[in-house]
């Protein structure tokens, strides 16, 4: 089966937004897909912090970020919460970085730990890199 | 089993990137052996990543067309009593 690995190292609202296209957009094209959330991005997967993000630029303390969530609203884009249920429904799998949870002092109990099918380190993400055609660092 | 069952509408008309190609796949995974999937929508790029995400899958797309502001998508699913 192919394989898309995607590591989301960015918390930022336009690049989570990214991940999870791709994301969803693998899996409905039937490949098996990954996402390894690490460092910013693994912030996104605390409980109620997944639409918090800012935009990578243009952000202007978060008028930017407001005018742009307007501008989806209106061209009917879904939600990053509709997406990664859309994700998970389609059989997508979560990985955290056990090493983030660490070094920023994050618990599983703080996480959306019913998503995540494993924590994990680079041993796990290089093993299935090795075995994808497609990865991606966001 | 009537005709109508067979044929498993998606209406996607207004959706964008990835909507149609996600609506598409639950579809399909929501199928019966047999069953015609019909997709509805109006997102250009989507009428023709269908198809080739329907190629991926090993399906036969059996209808392109066209019905004033929106296309239609028709994809086969093998199986069932045929």
């Amino acid at each position: 089966m192919n394989k898309a690995t995607l590591i989301v190292h960015s918390g930022d609202m336009d690049k989570v937004y990214s991940a999870l296209i791709i994301g969803t957009g693998a899996l409905a094209m039937g490949m098996e897909v990954s996402l390894y959330f690490t460092f910013w991005g693994l912030m996104r997967l605390k409980k109620g912090e997944l639409e918090k993000g800012a935009l990578s630029r243009m952000n202007f303390l978060g008028l930017g970020k407001w005018m742009i969530t307007r501008k989806m609203k209106q061209a009917n884009v879904r939600s990053l919460e509709e997406l990664l249920s859309d994700f998970v429904e389609l059989g997508g799998k979560i990985f955290a970085c056990d090493m983030t949870m660490q070094i920023m002092g994050i618990t599983r109990e703080e996480l959306r730990d019913d998503l995540i099918s494993e924590y994990c380190a680079v041993g796990t993400y290089i093993k299935e890199a090795k075995e994808s055609e497609i990865t991606l660092f966001i | 089993m009537s005709i109508e069952s067979d044929v498993l509408e998606i209406n996607v008309v207004g959706e964008t990137c990835p909507v149609p190609l996600v609506e598409m796949r639950k579809a399909i995974r929501k199928a019966a052996p047999g069953q015609t999937i019909k997709i509805l929508g109006t997102h250009p790029a989507s009428k023709k990543e269908i198809p080739m995400a329907a190629e991926e899958l090993g399906l036969k797309v059996i209808d392109i067309s066209d019905e004033e502001e929106m296309w239609v998508i028709t994809i086969h699913i093998p199986g069932g009593s045929e």
